[in-house]
Formats: C-alpha cells, structure tokens, sequence
C-alpha cells in the first residue's frame, strides 16, 4: 500500500458522514452512487444550519453587519474555491447553480460573441446531455454545425478523428474531462492546445473530475471548466463556472437582474464587472457558505490520500467484478477514476438495481443522461458503482456479494 | 366457474404472507412473469408500450367471446413479474368487471409503500392501461 493512502483514516472520514451509518431495508446502506451525487459531512452541513440560523442576510447590497458578515463569507467561498482549481484571479470563478447551469451560460454567451452561420462546434460521444443539449440548441440557434468526436469500443476519445475535425470553422469544443457513465479520464490538456492552434475556445464539463483528480485550470490552459459542488461533498444547487478574464469580458451577459448591473436608466443599462455581470439575483447564499465549508473541509483532509485511497478501492472493485462470470464491463479506458458501469449476461439494469437496493446496496441503472453511449454499445443501460472518499473494499466485496445473489435469481 | 377478481387478489395476498423478506418476495414475482403467456415479437412496439416504466413494458389486450385476456411482456424480469401479477388478477374477466376492479391486493402486500415513486409510478401506468383498455372496450360494445 502507498504510504499516503495508509495514513488516510478511513474511519474517520467515514464517521464524518452519519448518513453511512443508516439502515436501508434492514441492511448496512452501502453508498455507491457518489457520481449521481455524492454525501455530505457534517462540517459543511453545520455550516449551512449555522448560516440560516444566526448568520442569514441578503448580500452585496447591506450596510448593516449581518450583511457585511454573510458577504465576506460568501466572497470568502470564491476565493477559496478560486484557490483550490488554482485559478489566476477570483472573479474568474462565477458562481453558478452546478455544471449544467454553467455550460448554458456559456453555450448561450460565447455562442453569441463567437459563433455564427456555418460555423462549427465540436462535442464528444460520451457526454452527458449537459453538455449536449445546450451545444445543439445554440447549434440550431445559429445555424452552426455540431460535429461529434467518436469512441472507441474501451470508451476513449479518438483522437485521430478529433484532429480532423479541427478546422478555422472551429469556435468551440465543449468536452467532458471524466465520463460519468465510462468514468474515462480523457486528455483535455493536450486536446485543448490542439483546439487553440485553430483558434478554438475549449470548455471542459469537470462535474466528474474535481472529485476524483487534482484540477488546476491554469496548467490545462482551458477557456472555460464547470463543475457542481454537490459531486464533490458539497451543497446542491450551487457550482463554479471558471472562465478566463479576457473572454468573459468581451461575452454580452447572460441574464439580467439585480447585482449584474453598474448603473440602469429606462433607456440603458451598464453591466457590473466580473464576476457580478453574470451573477444576477439574489444568489444560493447557503450554498455558497455551504461550498466555503467542503473547500475548508477538503483542506483539512489529505484529499491527496483520500484519492489515492480511493483509486485503490476502484482498482479492487474492478479486480473482484472481473471475477464474476459474464460481467462484461462498459468503458475499459485505460485511465479511469470515478465510476464503473457494468453489465452481467442479459440481465436487465433495472432488475440487478432492484435487488441490490433490497440489500441495502445503492447503485445507479439506467442511461445515467448518456444516451447516445448506450446507442453506441446497443445496450439498455448500465449498472454503474460509483465511488468516493468514504467508500471501502468491504463495501466493494458487499456489492460483489449482490451481485452474486441477482444473478442467481435472475439467471 | 372462473375465479372473480377478488378471490383472485386474496390468492396472491395468501402466496405473498408466507414470504417475510422482500428478495423472497421479488423471487415470487419474478415466478409470476415467467406464467404470462409468450407476446409475439411484432407487438413490441411503441404503440403497446407502457408509458413511466425504467424498463420496456408491452401490453395488449384480446377480446375472447366477451371477455378481455392481457398479454404483456417486458425486457426487465421484475417488471415483467409485476405486470404479470396484475394480470393474474385483472385479465380473463368482463370489461366491466376489470375497469370497476378495486385492486386491494397491491397494498396488503405492500408492493405500493415498497416501491420508490418513480417506480410506483411504472406501476400505477400499468394498472391504468388496463384499466383504460376495459373502459374503451366497454364504450364499443
């Protein structure tokens, strides 16, 4: 075992999440749906209760103390966040409702500041329909073509194929870091300067990255990377949209409101500067608080252990999965983290989740919002174990067990 | 003399209460799916699908001399067993018959609380397809 991964205190982490200790049908839950979203422990829970209970004000606009407080605290949380994905400046990180929330905002901006009649977006086979959906509307908006990089049958980007597709029509690649459904790492860092070499701006969805590996948006050289807080122990309904400075400046606002504004007339209004100009509304402040309270909390752990850790607990699930006769694997990349989605013989998902939930096994079936990956491997949908910090190999011999049990009476 | 609804639904009330355990419980439901009679692979069409269900169900009805017999089948075992249970109550009655069923046999069992909503959902829709077959046969006649 590394040494890092020997230090990292599993039962301490564990205890700081209670709801592991619940019972589910009369059995141990055993928590493997982390990707879908992950828990939550206390310490960023008792940070929201604390806010709500003796720390609520609107903010940005008060002059009294509970503002001034909920403020900083809020623009504390940016600043962590905007440290912890080593971004250049804070008002690079907008805050945003999570990553689908993140990618309308810049499909809709970018795309009108750059893309136009003829002109092409390029996306991937295996994105979630966050990062589908937007590019097709805004696609069809503007009369543009979206051209679409295919897989390989282990779940890998073609490379090959993305080259081609590259060309001074090029505006915009949007492309997932890690598959939700494949858990594939994809090579965005050197994607992403061949996107620049034709003069592309590169989006990077991260909701499944952050999580799982160490992000830092200036080393990859990314336009733009989204991601949720909710996947990686935080808060739902609250997310981070990195952008650089340069580009958002010149990208018209998204929505308009309270807080994006510098001054409104009946006849004309100025924009706020980043990144209040794309922040309208009275924002999630709890979230916010409550996104401050999971960096503080991913600092105070050695979240270099817990992955390692983690990694492990990923590799020995693949190895005792394998183990099973007839489990075939979806996604076989040779650089995975995260998730791992599984078939066994014609045995439907839904059936095999069923079961697993009767014994307190928590798993995800179905098309897990990919569905153009199963349209590519002509399956139904997948059984997918995903994992996080707090999952063991206990909890992946659990799972092993179940589906032991499934298939016997499904067989 | 057939079976009426009710002494139907009070046998499958009787099969579930020698089970205390629910796997025990869904291998009795996946043995119900097994009795339903084979659906022919041209019927597995949009048309005949059921709609909220998180697997393909299919389901159609034929009417034998005044009385309506179901056929379904589904690419889920477990829902094939649910679907197969409702119709071991509900098919091989009178149209009538079926559309003013009172289905009391799904909650003594307890398979309505067990199910997630999403799920019950599934079988909520299949209970109103068959239902909605029954009243439109009814309105033909």
């Amino acid at each position: 075992m590394k040494e890092a991964a020997m230090k990292f205190d599993i039962e301490k982490i564990r205890a700081d999440f209670p709801v592991l200790t619940r019972k589910v049908h009369g059995k141990d839950l055993v928590f493997l749906d982390s990707a879908a979203s992950s828990q939550k422990p206390k310490q960023v829970v008792e940070a929201i209760s604390n806010y709500y209970l003796y720390e609520h004000a609107n903010i940005h606009r008060g002059v009294h103390l509970l503002s001034q407080e909920a403020t900083s605290k809020y623009e504390d949380a940016r600043k962590k966040v905007a440290s912890f994905i080593n971004a250049k400046n804070d008002h690079e990180c907008i805050i945003t409702k999570g990553t689908t929330d993140g990618i309308n905002l810049v499909a809709s901006s970018l795309g009108e500041h750059c893309v136009n009649e003829g002109d092409e977006v390029i996306i991937s086979h295996m994105e979630h329909h966050s990062n589908l959906v937007p590019w097709q509307m805004l696609c069809e908006r503007k009369k543009a073509k979206l051209k679409v990089i295919p897989i390989t049958d282990d779940g890998e980007l073609d490379l090959e194929e993305y080259e081609k597709l590259l060309s001074e029509k090029t505006k915009i690649v949007s492309v997932v870091h890690v598959s939700n459904t494949l858990g594939t790492i994809n090579p965005v860092e050197e994607m992403i300067e061949k996107a620049h070499d034709v003069g592309a701006y590169f989006v990077v969805d991260g909701a499944q990255a952050v999580p799982h590996i160490p992000v830092d948006v200036q080393q990859l050289n990314c336009d733009f990377y989204a991601f949720s807080l909710h996947k990686m122990y935080g808060p739902t309904g609250i997310g981070i949209l990195y952008g650089k400075e340069s580009i958002m400046n010149a990208m018209p606002p998204y929505q308009g409101g309270g807080d994006m504004i510098n001054k409104v007339t009946l006849e004309k209004t100025t924009y706020n500067d980043l990144p209040h100009k794309f922040e309208a509304g009275t924002p999630n402040i709890a979230g916010g608080i409550g996104m401050g309270a999971t960096i503080d909390y991913i600092n105070e752990i050695d979240w270099k252990a817990a992955h390692e850790f983690e990694a492990e607990v990923m590799d020995y699930a693949h190895k005792k999965l394998s183990e099973i006769e007839d489990l075939r694997f979806i996604g076989t990349a040779e650089k995975k983290t995260g998730a791992i989605s599984f078939l066994v013989g014609q045995i439907h998902p839904y059936d095999m989740g069923v079961l697993l939930d009767q014994l307190g096994i928590a798993v995800r079936t179905g098309h897990h919002c990919t569905q153009p990956i199963l349209e590519r491997y002509n399956i139904p949908g997948t059984v997918r174990a995903s994992f996080g910090i707090y999952s063991t190999k206990q909890e992946v011999d659990q799972l092993v067990q179940g589906v032991e049990r499934a298939k016997r009476m499904l067989g | 003399m057939s079976k009426t609804i009710n002494e139907l639904q009070d046998e499958v009330i009787e099969d579930f209460s020698l089970f205390d355990d629910w796997m025990d419980k869904y291998e009795q439901i996946i043995e119900f799916g097994k009795e339903l009679e084979p659906l022919e692979e041209d019927k597995k069409v949009e048309e005949n699908l059921v709609k909220g269900c998180q697997s393909r169900v299919w389901l159609i009805p034929e009417d034998e001399n005044g009385v309506l017999r179901f056929k379904a089948d589904s690419d889920a075992l477990i829902s094939k067993g649910i679907i197969g249970l409702l119709l071991k109550i509900l098919s091989g009655h009178k149209a009538e018959e079926i559309s003013s069923a009172e289905l009391y046999a799904l909650d003594e069992i307890g398979l309505k609380e067990h199910l997630s909503p999403n799920r019950a959902n599934g079988l909520a829709n299949m209970v109103k397809k068959i239902k909605m077959y029954a009243l439109a046969h009814q309105a033909k006649d």
